[in-house]
Parts: C-alpha cells; structure tokens; sequence
C-alpha cells in the first residue's frame, strides 16, 4: 500500500510577540489512497495546524523549522501547492456560513472552482456544478444553484462545502471538525455522504474532529494528539482495545458513551501547557498519572506496540 | 408530589407576512421539585422558544405556565422581571464567552443577579456569598478578580453556573451548558452539576442534542419536533425502548465509542416548514422511514405506553 500523503517529522512555530510557541514537534503520520484516518485531540492540540500545514495555508507567523511533507511521493513545496489546492487536494471547513461567500450564489461558487482547476467554462461549468449539487443530496438542484448561503440551512451550507470540496474529484480530502455545531442527525447524513463519496472515488480522507466517537464511527485508523505532538496512532478498533498511551486512555474514559454512568467518567486533570519556552520532553507529563522521573529524563521514544500501533512515551500502558 | 413546573398546552406563534410560524404547539408536561428533564431536538424544533417563554421573556400565545402553584405565563414578561419568581427560574447559557460580560470581572458577574434579585447587601455580606458560590462551583477564590478572557471555558463555564445558583432558584434551565467545552473538561462539569442538584434539591431543564450527556444526568426526557413533543418519558424508558421513529432516528445517529455503524436509521429530506403546518398530518411525515398514508391525514395524539412513556405517533410499538 503507497502512501499518499507522508508528513515526515514535521514541526512548526509560530512566531508572535509573546514568544514563539511551539504549535507542532515531530509530527509524523501517513495517509494512504482510500484511507480514512481521524485525527484527534482537545481544542489547541494542533489538529487543525497540522492540517493548515498539509494545504498550505498557515498563518503568515507560522514557520515550519523542520520535516517535509509528501504527496505521492513528491514533496510538497509553496509553489506546487496553488495548482494541487482545490484540484488534488480540498478542505471542508467547520463553519460553513463563514467559509462560504456570502454575497456569491452557492453555484457560481462551485463555477469559480471547476473554471479554476478544471478548465472548464460556460454552461459546461454551470450543468457540472448543477450535477454537484444533485451530487451531495440538495433537493431541486437547479433552483439551489442560485441561493445565497443564508437562504440555507446549516446542513445544507455543509453540503455546498463540500460539493466545493469535491468538484475536481481530489485525491485527499481534509474535513476540519465537519459536523461540529450540526444536529446528530444532519451529523449523521453529512458523513455519510462523506464517506459514499470518498468510497466511490478512491478518495483518501484525513477527518479532524474533537468528538472520540465520531472518529471511531468513521476512521480506519486513528492518530490522537495532545499539545503539538502526536502521541499515538493505531487502527481504529486496536486504539479503543489496547490504548497505549495514557493520555489516549483517559480521553476514551471521559468521553460520555451509552454503558457508562456518570461517576465513571475519569476527568482528566490539568490542562494543556503553554507551548512558548522550555517544555519537557513529554508535553503530557505533568498531567499524566504514570509520571515517573524517567519521562523528563529520556526524548520523547518512539515505539512500536503492535502492527501499525505506535506511540509517543516512556511509560506506556 | 406536586409539580415544580407545570405547563399546558403551550403555544408560540410567530407572523411571517401574512402567514404563521408555529414555533412551539401545543406543549404540555411537568417538572417535579429536584427533578432533571432533559429536551432535546434539532435547531429549529422550537427548544429555544420554548424556552424562553419558561423563563418568561417571551409571552406564550396560548397555554398556561404554573410555577409552584402560581399561574406565570399570564404575567407580561416586562412585569415577571419585577415578580419575586424572578429570581426562582434561573439560567445558564450555552456559550459561556458569549454569556459573560466581557467588562465585568467573574465576581461582577456573580454579583451582578444577586444585587437585582437579592438583598440589601453590605460589602462584606455580599462578598461572602459571591465566595460562597464560587466554592460550591470549585472557582478558586484568587480568579474572582479576573475578566472572561483570563479564564479557560470550563472555568467561564463555572462562572456562568454560579451566577444562575445565586439568587436561589428552584428551577435552573440548562441550555447546552457543556458543548462548548472540551471533553476533558466537560466530565468534570457535569458531575458538578450533578452534585449540586441532588444537594441544592433544585431541578433542572437540561436543554442539548447530545443525547449521551441527556442519558448521564437527568431523569426523564423530552422529544421534541418542530414545534410538538413527540415522545417523553423516563430515560430508561426512551433510550432503552424509543417507540417514535424520530426518537430511534436520533438514538441510532449517536456516535458510541464502540464504533461501527451498526443498524442505523437513516433519515432523508429536510424537516417540513414551520408555517402554517398542516394541522391534519404529523409533523414528522415526509421524513419518517416509516410513514403511512393515515400520518399525513390525522395528527396523532400523544398516547401512554405504561408508566410515564408517552409517544405521538400511529405507529408506536407497531414495529420495533
């Protein structure tokens, strides 16, 4: 199986008046074609930096100070990142009503990107993107093609995304938190079609969310985060059986599920460090309830617990 | 036991033009003294209208509202502001950076409702009670002087509950008071707020879409679809045997950790429009998997299915 997406060490800062905070370190993850890998972790993890890092469009502060990031096989330079942005690799963003232009009609939008990646132009641009539209579910097409986003119910502009998403047929597809702020069940038949289009055409997706169980509904594999650093990563069904690290432990044990009652909800103590300055080796350590003097004392280890089971710790479960 | 809360056929319509939105139809139920209910449904149902009309900043069109034996929903909401039962039905919002004024320090914040509803108060007397809250919400003292943007959201979160505990309510509304805060954050919470219902003895209208948090801390619980309450009952009752198909719709599109798409209704189409309703079909029908040609001939009426299980639909227990 070839990967086709490869992030390779990656770290990155962002340089701001306060200090440079160290925003990811060492990040590495692979994607491969047809994939689907949730990436997961608390707000200020680095889920959605990492994912800016991939399309390209960090923050002017952000600086990537080491690794590479590839995509099939080539590596990814800010030059060769306009032409593939939006033709071989797209991004749904989690709100739909500020990501979509409000003062242009939702199938222009859709238009403007098939003029711009695929060439095409006229009524051809007009019926491909009505074809979209017909494509995500949107009941009378042809009608919808000329409404704003605010005629639109949320769902409805999360479908739009990603019919913007999905135009030029992308090989990757980066959902940031999707669904967040939609009903359960607008969730439900939003990630559906998610994953009926990423199966029909071969496309591989990278699915960030803070919602544990979402992730494990959806992904075939699982990387979880905490503070800049990925800490472990597993097949989905292989992380929920045997986490190995202990932060990976606990957000599984605080999450809310259907055969849990409340006193055995674990809260997990503490939170995130300030990533500007010295950090330990393990961001996670002075949370974390297996601290021992070795987890300041080694770099942070890299270890194989299983098949494709990896994780970030000196002391793992 | 009498109840707490006791509200009949409630109504809120709303002018579209020359036509009517009916956001809230037709609502009845009861919340015991230290009771937790939960009421869940998609944006749009009409959770929130509904809930304002509770705390009374919004005037029902029909329908009456007794709060401990009073009949409220009759005051003009400009007048309840003045009523002692002001201070007994309380709030905490969703968003707790949004809720908070940002110029007022978390002891501003908290003793903001307590100088309106409480009182005479001297400096001293009104500082020990502001820091008595914070301790009953574990806010340490040394925050109190802090503004909303030095706090994380589960610390905001802890300030937006102290100031609803404040002027002692007997009912507090709850309108998704964890969904903005991380799930690390979001277990401490709610066992907090679990904590204090069952100490303080005051219920809880616990207004979310997450349905596993709904599970975890109330009692009974409330379906609610555009407009109408489609099923209510214990939680056992509902989540263990949902009869309405929305119900099991919403039950089915959890996501639970133990992961695979199992069998799961799938709904299509958008929910019906809120104007004018037809008043002969189910508000559900269209959209339901399950729907017959009667559903869209007859509005079904609410039905008991034993104990405290009530569901409005023809077809409940016909298919399981």
């Amino acid at each position: 199986m070839s990967a086709l997406l490869e992030i390779d060490d990656l770290s990155l800062d962002f340089r701001t008046r306060g200090g440079t905070i160290r925003a990811l370190e060492q990040v590495s993850l692979s994607v491969a074609a047809g994939e689907t890998v949730g990436v997961v972790g608390e707000s200020g993890s680095g889920k959605s930096v990492l994912s800016f890092a991939v399309m390209g469009i960090s923050d002017a502060a952000a600086r990537v100070t080491a690794g590479q990031i590839r995509f099939e096989g080539r590596e990814l330079h800010a030059a060769d990142l306009a032409s593939l942005r939006g033709a071989q690799m797209a991004m749904i963003f989690q709100n739909p009503r500020v990501a979509l232009n409000p003062i242009r009609a939702v199938g222009k939008q859709i238009e403007d990107v098939l003029r711009r990646h695929a060439g095409v132009s006229g009524a051809e641009a007009r019926s491909r993107a009505i074809e979209m539209l017909a494509k995500v579910r949107i009941p009378d097409p042809e009608r919808r093609a000329a409404a704003y986003p605010f005629e639109m119910s949320g769902g409805m502009c999360q479908r739009v995304m990603i019919a913007l998403a999905l135009a030029c047929s992308p090989k990757l597809l980066i959902a940031d938190e999707p669904t967040t702020g939609l009903d359960v069940t607008t969730q439900a038949a939003i990630m559906d079609l998610i994953g009926d289009l990423a199966h029909e055409t071969g496309m591989s997706t990278i699915l960030i969310t803070h919602d544990l169980g979402l992730a494990a509904q959806r992904s075939d594999r699982i990387a979880v985060m905490h503070a800049g650093h990925l800490v472990e990563v597993a097949a989905t069904a292989d992380l929920f059986d045997r986490p190995a690290h202990p932060y990976t432990r606990k957000l599984i044990a605080t999450t809310p599920r259907p055969s849990v009652g409340l006193t055995d909800l674990e809260p997990i103590p503490g939170s995130l460090p300030d990533l500007r300055g010295v950090l330990p080796p393990c961001r996670y350590a002075r949370r974390c309830e297996r601290y021992e003097a070795i987890c300041e004392a080694v770099p942070l280890p890299r270890i194989e617990v299983g098949h494709a089971h990896v994780v970030h710790c000196a002391r793992p479960l | 036991m009498t109840a707490l809360l006791d509200v009949a056929g409630l109504c809120r319509r709303f002018p579209v033009g020359k036509r009517t939105l009916h956001a809230v139809d037709g609502v009845s139920f009861d919340i015991a003294p230290g009771e937790a209910v939960g009421l869940v449904g998609e944006s749009g149902c009409g959770k929130s209208t509904l809930v304002r009309m509770l705390t009374r900043v919004l005037d029902p069109s029909e329908g009456s509202i007794h709060f401990d034996g009073r009949e409220i929903g009759q005051t003009a909401a400009a007048r309840f502001t003045r009523t002692p039962d002001r201070a007994l039905i309380q709030m905490v919002f969703q968003d707790p950076t949004d809720s908070l004024n940002p110029r007022f320090t978390a002891f501003d914040c908290i003793a903001d409702p307590l100088l309106r509803l409480k009182g005479p108060w001297t400096r001293d007397s009104l500082a020990t009670r502001v820091h008595e809250l914070a301790g009953m919400v574990g806010l340490p003292v040394p925050l109190l002087g802090r503004f909303p943007h030095q706090l994380s959201g589960g610390q905001k979160a802890r300030v937006g509950i102290a100031r609803a505990l404040g002027p002692e309510p007997r009912l507090l509304i709850l309108d998704e008071p964890t969904s903005a805060l991380d799930v690390s954050v979001q277990a401490v919470v709610l066992r907090m707020l679990d904590e204090l219902r069952h100490r303080l003895g005051v219920s809880y209208l616990f207004v979310s879409h997450d349905l596993n948090v709904v599970r975890l801390l109330c009692d009974r619980v409330m379906v609610m679809y555009l407009g109408k309450l489609v099923e209510t009952g214990t939680v056992a009752e509902v989540f263990d045997h949902p009869a309405h198909p929305y119900t099991r719709a919403l039950l089915s599109a959890i996501p639970g950790l133990e992961g695979t798409l199992g069998e799961r209704v799938r709904l299509t189409g958008e929910p019906r429009s809120p104007i004018d309703p037809s008043p002969n079909a189910c508000r559900f029908h269209g959209r339901c998997p399950i729907g017959e040609h009667r559903c869209a001939e007859h509005m079904p009426v609410p039905q008991d299915l034993g104990g405290r299980h009530r569901v409005a639909c023809h077809l409940a227990g016909g298919t399981p």
